[in-house]
């Protein structure tokens, strides 16, 4: 079996010409980004509550990926859920809707940051559990097996979720049954303030799978080209049959856990090294210009972004709370 | 443009803060991403971190300066010129609409701590007699006064040892735990990778071998993921050994319904571990029964669930300073007296039940508060005795109403006051659904003091 790594992690100086998907990616990691920042903000404002888990940092991981989904492919993944969301197409309105807890978000303000789902994007959570949505997709990755409809979930676990027990217990079920799944490891190098190596008594967690015979392969999850390549060899592979695969991808949280985390756990220059070298929006971003894009096209996109963003946030703040009747409904399925 | 900077919310629970130093002066240059100061929250230290680009034009709040409430102008920043920008400003995000969410919070602070109703209590060897505490207390939280507890039992028996998740380095997801790493070292004070099930069954099996862990959930949500564990072989183990195994456990952490987490992080378990045989439960309220209890509990040769809540944390009680303090696990404590209804209550419900008595008082309703302290064993003395002088009980909890604790304790009254009752049981409980997250539905499905009050005066027909 094949565990190997692949792209590592590169200097911005190093990247080569650009192709033709760098735009959409690009404009897909902006609009995370900037919705993520916006976020944070109306959190401090006290438009949202709880709970809040940033994505900034991470968005080439998704972004990548969900290039090189077909129609009808599954998504599942943790509560850090806003970037997978906005990548699957789920509309930011939607999803900031929920953040504020009002009748127009994706779960009706019934769910909040952690718990929103789109059947139409076949993104099915947004799960609060940590390892919680691993056996989920596996299950879904099931589904398309039993109906045979040539379809394949991505199932994004973090590097703390990684040592939950059912994880395993879906590794092995996946394998056993030759599943149509790829399991992407989000390793942002922390689950919550414990680092990888206090967790983990191998970090090389894209060896997870070993035991049970599932390829898995280490990736450079700030290069969004890097994430792209090694998406579409693991979605190839499982898609004619082959079975489940594992995709670590090294990325790293510039927030902190959650809105209330210090984040006393790393220094200020462990952060600010990833974000001034490695930051996956900075390095798209330089090797479009590198390879001759205009930069009025880049400033386009990043207008156009904005606006989108700041017409999710108006929408979210001008949105009605859920009228009081919904608190009881959707309890059961009516029969 | 000028931009203000607002105090923000940096955790589910926060109202207000202190600036504890600004980072930037007046004059300086700021880049998004920039720290401009520290704030510290109830919890933690934490940085706040510029979002725009500009001059710190000025700074309106001093360094030093406590009590700041969460949304007050703390800074201006004016942006260099660069007028193009389309982000738009921090204040133009509807300040003047905030709504629900804020408010929410705010709420959970209301009225000052009421130091306990009755003196803090004693007990010596014999478990069950209870005397009254006279000796020195101290004003302390809730979460040292766990700490406080958890060390004092370390310090005491070398057996006792506190593993779970983010307990030793960070000091305690809500930080029960702070300190205890730096004075227990490694050996005794162990954080786990996110694995529940893993370490709830090895903290069994080295209570099996001998040693007194004290397991942490972050929050007893987790705990679900270990339940098998805690009730398959913590609880049963001792009767299927014929009494050879014994178990000497805590397991503990915050449960029920912190601020606006939703469905899958608020919930009160309280009944879950209740029903089962093997176990003891304990839901403290004031800070002398959670030092108490939790010493009790560490000590105590069962395993032992011990229930606490996020939001009765940061309160403030007095709380007795001997080591040798302990509440005894079974019994229950009257709040308040009164004569007219008993109230039931349990954790951070207390809090409420008392605040409804006082609401009670002012329409001539003298309500009897009982603090329940331990649901497994259920001291149904108290509770009887009480309901067998005012003829009526209101139940109050945050679980769910089908097979709560109120149902439990509305079966043991109609089984034991029968005659007595001049009214139906009244049960006060969160509604029927999982936790909703929009801050209007949120405040409608848990119980508020109004419910209380209006349960009481139906039962007392005024
Ligand atoms: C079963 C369970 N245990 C603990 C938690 C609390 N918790 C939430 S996120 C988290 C850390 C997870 O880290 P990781 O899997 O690396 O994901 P990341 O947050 O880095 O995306 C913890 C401990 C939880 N939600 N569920
Ligand atoms: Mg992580």
């Amino acid at each position: 079996m094949a565990a190997t790594r692949r792209g590592k992690p590169v200097g911005v100086a190093e990247l080569e010409a650009s192709p033709k998907e760098l735009p959409g990616f690009y404009q897909d990691m902006l609009l995370i980004r900037r919705f993520e920042e916006r976020a944070g903000q109306m959190y401090g404002m006290g438009l949202i509550g709880g709970f809040c888990h940033l994505y900034i940092g991470q968005e080439a991981v998704v972004v990548g990926m969900q290039a090189v989904l077909k129609d009808g492919d599954t998504i599942v993944t943790s509560y850090r859920d806003h970037g997978h969301m906005l990548a699957c197409g789920m509309d930011p309105k939607g999803v900031m809707a929920e953040l504020t807890g009002r009748r127009t978000g994706y779960s009706r303000g019934k769910g909040g940051s952690m718990h929103m789902f789109s059947r139409e994007k076949n993104f099915f959570g947004g799960h609060g559990i940590v390892g919680a949505q691993v056996p989920i997709g596996t299950g879904l990755a099931f589904a398309h097996r039993y109906q045979d409809n040539g379809l394949i979930c991505a199932t994004y676990l973090g590097d703390g979720a990684i040592n939950q027990g059912q994880v395993y217990e879906s590794f092995n079920m996946a394998a056993l049954w030759k599943l149509p799944i790829v399991y992407v490891i989000e390793n942002n190098r922390y689950g919550m303030g414990t680092s990888v190596d206090r967790a983990s008594a191998r970090t090389d967690l894209f060896h997870r799978g070993m035991a049970y015979g599932i390829p898995g392969e280490q990736v450079d999850g700030m290069n969004v080209l890097a994430v792209h390549e090694a998406g579409l060899a693991a979605a190839e592979h499982t898609r004619s049959g082959q079975g489940p695969l594992i995709l670590e991808m090294l990325t790293y949280r510039y927030r902190g856990h959650s809105m209330s985390d210090p984040a006393k756990y790393r220094t200020r220059e462990e952060v600010d090294r990833v974000r001034t070298e490695h930051d996956p929006i900075e390095q798209a971003r330089r090797r479009l210009i590198d390879g001759g894009t205009d930069e009025a096209v880049l400033k386009e996109i990043d207008a156009e972004v904005r606006k989108r963003v700041a017409e999710a946030a108006q929408f979210a703040q001008d949105s009605p709370e859920p009228d009081p009747a919904e608190l009881w409904t959707d309890v059961l399925v009516d029969a | 443009m000028a931009t203000e900077v607002l105090m923000p919310a940096l955790s589910p629970t926060m109202t207000e803060g202190k600036i504890a130093r600004w980072l930037k002066s007046e004059g300086d240059a700021v880049r998004s991403g920039d720290v401009l100061a520290e704030i510290e929250t109830d919890k933690a230290t934490m940085e706040i971190e510029a979002i725009d680009e500009g001059v710190l034009a000025r700074i309106v709040v001093p360094e030093g300066t406590d009590h700041v409430a969460v949304n007050t102008p703390i800074a201006v920043i004016s942006s260099d010129g660069e007028g193009a920008s389309p982000r738009a400003p921090f204040t133009q995000l509807g300040n003047g609409q905030k709504r629900g969410p804020a408010q929410e919070l705010r709420r959970e602070r209301l009225p000052p701590p009421a130091p306990p109703a009755s003196a803090p209590t004693l007990t010596s060897s014999a478990p069950t007699a209870e005397r009254e505490y006279t000796g020195a207390t101290r004003i302390m939280t809730v979460r040292e006064a766990l700490r406080d507890a958890i060390a004092e039992e370390m310090r005491r028996d070398d057996r006792v040892f506190l593993i779970g998740e983010e307990v030793a380095e960070y000091q305690g997801a809500y930080k029960v735990s702070q300190g205890l790493l730096q004075e227990f070292g490694i050996r005794r004070i162990i954080d786990t990778p996110i694995t529940e099930q893993g370490f709830a069954g090895l903290g069994i099996g080295a209570g099996f071998a001998g040693l007194r862990p004290i397991v942490e959930f972050m929050t007893f949500n987790f705990a679900m993921q270990a339940i098998d564990q805690i009730i398959n072989s913590a609880s049963k183990t001792h009767y299927m050994s014929g009494g050879q195994m014994t178990c000497p456990i805590v397991f503990r952490g915050p449960n029920g319904i912190a601020a606006r987490v939703a469905a899958q992080h608020s919930q009160c378990y309280a009944s879950w571990y209740a029903h089962c045989p093997g176990l003891k439960v304990v839901v403290p309220y004031t800070g002398a029964d959670h030092k108490g209890l939790l010493k009790s509990a560490i000590r105590d040769p069962n395993p032992v669930i011990f229930l606490e809540h996020e939001l009765v944390y940061g309160e403030n009680f007095a709380v007795p300073d001997d080591p040798e303090f302990l509440v005894p696990i079974g019994k229950a404590r009257v709040a308040r007296s009164g004569g007219h209804v008993t109230i039931t209550a349990f954790s951070r419900m207390v809090k409420l039940a008392l605040q409804a008595a006082e609401e009670l008082e002012k329409v001539g309703i003298s309500a009897e508060v009982i603090d329940l302290r331990s649901l497994r064993p259920f001291d149904t003395e108290t509770v009887i005795s009480s309901v067998r002088r005012t003829n009526r009980i209101v139940t109050l909890e945050e679980g769910w109403p089908f097979a709560g604790i109120g149902a439990e304790i509305a079966a043991l009254i109609m089984e034991e006051c029968f005659d007595w009752l001049d009214a139906p049981v009244r049960r006060v409980t969160s509604k029927d659904v999982p936790l909703p997250y929009a801050a209007n539905l949120e405040r409608l499905a848990v119980p508020q003091v109004d419910d209380i009050v209006a349960a009481a005066r139906e039962v007392a027909y005024r």
